[in-house]
């Protein structure tokens, strides 16, 4: 299991952790909707927002270098759009307010899936009345995904493993071999755990 | 293709959610009326599946890499109800777990590559199929939709980020659909070897229209039309969108916009625009259309080199291909 980078430190210990899920993930949006609501005059309420979330990121406990890492890591899609801002007149105010947007939205999407695991967003979904198979498929996606990433590294390690050049030109032919098994075996996977379900007295 | 947090603003991202819900709610309604219990736990393990197969890397020239998207790819193996909803759980995930794709966009994402990608593709998919047949005609759709959808969904984007006066429409539009014809090129290849290696380790699993949506639903098709063509004129169409205003003119017309253009964008057809034409929307449509017919030949090509390596001598595969 080498794929603990999905969501490392969502299960810390510190107050921002122990807040409900549900609050968070209201807080959050609330935050962002915010932000994406402001006029480019008001950089000084982005500055505000700006402080309170980095507070919560030190009150959290999570190593800032981890923080600071996931946001770079997707920045440069931001980036790239942001220079198309550019070409339009007042493009530089525009693109420097946009870059900060979308970073203190980045910042409040990180913090918060580092600090609430996955399987607590779930039942707020369910408690909200989300549709039953929504939510049945997304936590039976975020079950198995670790299995199936676990299950594709494990293919990649055999093929790594016997073959000794990576032929250029059949490189996508073997991968894409790779993507279907991977496929044919989850769906085999569906079949036994349909009957898992039904055995543990499903519906 | 991902649209973070910021880039939109508040009544696209509104408009945006609205569409999505509608697609979204249309797919989980058809998947409850049709979808047998069996099938059910598939559409989990499919998104975890797309998750998983979008995280191997092909390599590209230059030490860069792609992967899979998988709208159409999941289109064709689970049906379009079944990709919706399979898409969506993934970027609700990837926006929830990884920030990847912001929240307030969450609804323009779902719309751009579930809805358009998956229902919009799995179209595509089966006009094109219903006029060629066999495992030759179901590569050949699959890998030309699955470019379609590439580049349907990027323009949409790039509708939605003109709509928000974020960027001008004239500078977005060649940019993204231009950038997402080559990554588009990529995703039809990989979609259709994926599929052909499926054919030739489990034909069965080619087949899903039987279990999935048993009867034709002339309700559901009437709704994903609806949600479809609305977000196409609200996002897709230059018409709509406000740009360009006065000042965009004046710089076009005095030629800096072009310029600007040619500089920063590798397209498939320079600048894509005809050589001659000058900007307009005549020379993107003659330009989208020469590279539409250039990727259906693409995939033709494709389908032909791999039928045969799919399609053993002693095998009854589905439809031994012509």
């Amino acid at each position: 299991m080498r794929h603990d980078f999905l969501d490392r430190y969502s299960r810390l210990d510190s107050p921002v952790h122990r807040a409900p899920a549900a609050v968070k993930l209201v807080v959050a949006l609330a935050l962002v909707v915010t932000v994406v609501l402001l006029p480019s005059s008001r950089a000084v309420a982005l500055a505000a927002a700006t402080i309170v979330v980095l507070a919560a990121a030190a009150l959290s406990r999570i190593p800032w270098r981890f923080l600071v890492r996931r946001v770079v890591v997707l920045e440069p899609f931001v980036l790239g759009v942001a220079i198309l801002a550019l070409f339009q007149p007042g493009g530089w105010r525009l693109f420097l307010f946009l870059v900060a947007k979308c970073t203190f939205g980045l910042l409040v999407m990180v913090l918060l899936s580092n600090t609430t695991p996955f399987s607590d967003l779930l039942r707020v979904l369910k408690g909200a009345h989300a549709p039953a198979l929504l939510v049945t498929t997304l936590s039976l996606m975020y079950r198995y995904l670790f299995v199936l990433v676990d299950e594709a590294q494990r293919m990649k390690r055999a093929r790594a493993s016997r073959t000794f050049t990576p032929r250029r030109t059949w490189a996508w032919q073997t991968m894409a071999t790779v993507v279907s098994q991977l496929f044919v075996r989850s769906s085999e996977r569906a079949e036994r755990i349909y009957a898992a379900m039904c055995a543990r007295g499903w519906r | 293709m991902h649209i973070p947090d910021g880039f939109l603003d508040g009544k696209t991202a509104v408009a945006g959610g609205i569409l999505a819900a509608a697609g979204l709610g249309v797919a989980l309604r058809q998947a409850r009326l049709h979808l047998p219990p069996r099938r059910v736990p598939l559409l989990g393990l499919a998104a975890a599946f797309v998750f998983a197969a979008q995280m191997i890397n092909f390599p590209v020239a230059g030490g860069t890499s792609g992967h899979l998207i998988g709208a159409v790819l999941a289109a064709v193996l689970l049906g379009p109800s079944g990709a919706v909803i399979v898409i969506s759980a993934v970027l609700i995930v990837q926006c929830l777990m990884f920030a990847d794709g912001g929240i307030s966009a969450l609804g323009a994402n779902i719309f751009n590559m579930g809805v358009l990608g998956g229902v919009g593709g799995w179209a595509i998919y089966r006009v094109v199929g219903r006029l060629v047949k066999g495992l030759f005609g179901l590569i050949l759709a699959a890998s030309f939709a699955a470019w379609c959808s590439t580049v349907l969904g990027a323009a949409a984007c790039a509708g939605e980020l003109a709509a928000s006066h974020t960027a001008p429409w004239s500078v977005v539009l060649p940019a993204m659909a231009g950038i997402h014809m080559l990554i588009g090129i990529g995703e039809g290849l990989i979609t259709g070897l994926v599929l052909a290696a499926i054919a030739r380790a489990r034909p069965e699993l080619l087949r899903p229209d039987a279990a999935t949506e048993p009867r034709r639903s002339y309700g559901a098709i009437v709704a994903y039309g609806v949600s479809i063509a609305l977000g196409l004129a609200l996002f897709a169409s230059p018409l709509a969108s406000r740009w360009p205003d006065g000042l965009d003119r004046t710089a076009e017309r005095l030629g800096f916009k072009a310029k600007a253009v040619a500089t920063s964008i590798p397209a498939v057809l320079p600048d894509y625009e005809m050589p001659g034409i000058h900007w307009s929307v005549l020379g993107t449509s003659i330009a989208g259309a020469l590279g539409t017919v250039v990727v259906f030949v693409l995939a033709w090509l494709l389908a032909r080199v791999l039928v045969p390596m799919a399609d053993p001598p002693d095998s009854t595969g589905p439809g031994t291909a012509s």
